[in-house]
């Protein structure tokens, strides 16, 4: 009987085994995580949009989700801690082939690289960000992050927290992202969808995905198991299109409404460097051909 | 990729030196954050980059700038960028990251006065030891010292070609006086140029591992998009690229980002020497200082004592082998520097029993030729 289950476990296999290091698993993320059905939505999704996979990127900063980039059978690039954008900005632009993915933690894209966000919303960079929002620092131990709710226990917030947090869709929408949208890691075929839509879209895509924490928020905040965290993500979560990204904070209880709020086109960075400056070089390139005239 | 086509003499600041060497060296991505003394580094490339098809980025902060010229790196771009003092020391994490991930970029660093905001508008060389040991950790760097236009746009070139065929980032130290200081430049045409390419691997995919060499060597370079589906991380990792948190991966890795450098120092360091081999005292001295330290020479020199002069154009890695070899020979050596005492300290390391006289000025001005003039008496009355 041993004999014949190994024979059995021999012979599974994942399903996007072509896209993951397998030779890399098992995985760091405590089980429960949301992290696993997340990996493969964006999988899912890419595989989908029918890209060459050979021309997809994936940046990471620091944190749990920061490992992505380690799991993903892609060019991928696990950097510092909040400086995954403007990291995959220069990829991106000296590149411009490249699909380039931007998957990191809501402490890493928020906290110490909520600049470097808002501003490569305000440019509108061809990139594409997947926000793991888990409500809280995972891999060093459960303190406060700038999306735990008002009131809820953290490592450092030991008699509950006193900060309002960010509603992170409204931020990437006033920075002026072109896609903005919400899901929580149940929603894996909305999940798979938005991340094709990103990867056909062009311009500053943001995608934030609420992910469960049994390890740290669950425990600190009386929230039961990994599945019970799931549950009751599933139980609040509405889809709504049309919502205002701007009305739809989230805090412990209330609805997580979830949907696609923004999907417009804007020009992206580099189609506005091309139609400002391409006539305009043009003519300055007339004193460049030897010393003699205007430097 | 569209090539430089400027070319001939020029009376030229500095800083602009600086950005036409980049492009004559195949730079075509920049990004940057307004900062004085070096600013027009960045305007120049703002101007010129969009003529050559490059890629102009003014970002949000120096973190940014720096983050973004290692992901051009490794899409296959020449990257640099420019900043001073106070933006420097907001890149260092990331200089780190290029070092661990073995990234080709420079930056260049136009020092000012320091520490903090400290002199803006005015000079200083105080940043020496924040480019050898600013980031976290123990790893090895290069540091190039300009001493005018025309030597910030021939170091500005080996720069690029130093962190292309050895991968990391390399500083080009240069200060508000070079900076800034308008003289003739002459820039060859591009062909003329020794340019120093990045070393692609050759090995298909399934045969490629991103840092697969030797315990010294450099590993050759797989960019985004070409099917090579690589991992690389500024954790501690194996030759796959892949996290290994152990202590004989983490020895071996530390040992051989220093060892490419330390073992190969001899094809790196470059120095200026005049009249050392029989001197009493050497003076030493790197970037603008070493512009104002022949007043004091030559009236030494009239009084009988034998002066000697040495020049790094490398600071980093320290040419600790001349340094040790000249100290058995002289009575001693004078350093003279804009901060108090940074290079100093190294000499101090190699000269062993030969005395070491610091000049020191914290910046925003000069040594006096007098006080120069004196320590070199001193040096000589020593023993």
């Amino acid at each position: 009987m041993p004999d014949d289950k190994s024979q059995q476990t021999e012979n599974l296999h994942h399903p996007m085994e072509e896209y993951l290091r397998m030779d890399r698993m098992p995985h760091i993320w405590c089980s429960s995580c949301g992290l696993g059905s997340i990996l493969t939505a964006f999988m899912k999704g890419v595989k989908q949009a029918d890209v060459d996979f050979n021309k997809v990127a994936v940046v990471s900063g620091i944190g749990c989700t920061g490992r992505v980039a380690g799991y993903v059978k892609l060019d991928s690039y696990h950097t510092t801690h909040g400086r995954a954008i403007p990291f995959a900005t220069g990829l991106k632009l000296a590149n411009r082939d490249l699909t380039v993915f931007v998957i990191s933690g809501d402490g890493d894209l928020f906290a110490i690289g909520g600049n470097h966000l808002i501003h490569a919303a305000r440019r509108n960079v061809d990139i594409n960000v997947i926000c793991v929002n888990n409500f809280i620092y995972g891999m060093t131990g459960g303190q406060n992050a700038p999306t735990t709710p008002l009131e809820a226990y953290s490592s450092t917030a030991p008699y509950g927290n006193y900060e309002q947090p960010f509603n992170l869709v409204g931020v990437a929408a006033a920075a002026g992202a072109s896609y903005v949208a919400r899901w929580s890691a149940l929603h894996m075929r909305r999940l798979a969808e938005s991340v094709e839509e990103m990867t056909k879209k062009k311009g500053f895509c943001f995608l934030e995905v609420i992910s469960p924490c049994a390890t740290v928020f669950a425990r600190k905040n009386k929230g039961g198991t990994g599945l019970d965290l799931l549950k009751g993500y599933k139980d609040r979560s509405v889809i709504n299109h049309n919502a205002n990204p701007q009305e739809i904070p989230l805090d412990m209880n209330g609805e997580i409404v979830c949907g696609v709020f923004i999907n417009k086109d804007r020009p992206t960075f580099w189609e506005n460097v091309l139609s400002g400056t391409e006539r305009k070089v043009k003519k300055t390139n007339l004193y460049y051909h030897d010393s003699k005239t205007k430097f | 990729m569209r090539k430089s086509d400027l070319h001939g003499e020029f009376f030229i600041q500095g800083n602009i030196a600086c950005a036409e060497a980049a492009l004559a060296a195949g730079c075509r991505f920049f990004g940057g954050y307004p900062i004085t003394p070096a600013s027009e580094i960045a305007e120049r490339m703002a101007y010129r980059l969009p003529q050559l098809d490059g890629v102009f980025v003014q970002f949000e902060d120096e973190i940014a700038s720096m983050a973004s010229i290692l992901g051009a790196s490794w899409a296959g771009a020449k990257s640099m960028t420019s900043s001073s003092g106070p933006g420097i020391s907001l890149m260092l994490e990331n200089i780190g990251l290029g070092i661990m991930m073995e990234t080709p970029c420079v930056i260049v660093n136009v020092q000012r006065g320091s520490p903090s905001t400290g002199l803006p508008t005015s000079w200083g060389q105080s940043d020496m030891m924040q480019a050898r040991w600013g980031s976290h950790g123990d790893f090895a760097v290069i540091a190039l010292c300009p001493k005018s236009p025309q030597e910030y746009f021939d170091l500005t070139v080996k720069a690029f070609n130093l962190s292309e065929q050895y991968r990391l980032p390399v500083f080009v130290m240069s200060d508000a006086v070079v900076g800034h200081m308008t003289e003739k430049v002459y820039i060859p045409p591009v062909d003329e140029l020794e340019i120093i390419e990045r070393k692609y691997t050759s090995k298909k995919p399934q045969d490629y591992l991103p840092y697969e060499c030797e315990f010294d060597a450099v590993p050759d370079f797989a960019k985004a998009g070409d099917g090579y589906r690589y991992h690389t991380t500024g954790l501690t990792h194996d030759e796959r690229g892949y996290p290994v948190m152990t202590e004989e991966c983490h020895v071996k890795l530390v040992n051989r980002l220093i060892n490419k450098i330390k073992l190969h120092a001899d094809d790196i360091i470059m120095i200026e020497e005049k009249d050392t081999e029989d001197a009493e005292v050497i003076v030493v001295s790197y970037g603008i200082t070493s512009r104002i330290v022949f007043p004091a020479i030559k009236i030494m020199k009239k009084k009988g004592i034998k002066v000697g002069y040495l020049r790094l154009i490398t600071v980093w890695p320290f040419p600790e082998e001349r340094i040790r070899q000249l100290a058995s020979k002289v009575n001693g050596f004078v350093v003279v520097e804009l901060n108090m005492g940074q290079v100093c300290l190294e000499v101090e390391r190699c000269a062993k029993n030969a005395v070491t006289k610091l000049v020191p000025h914290p910046g925003g001005g000069m040594p006096q030729v007098e006080t120069i003039t004196q320590a070199i008496q001193e040096v000589a009355d020593a023993r």
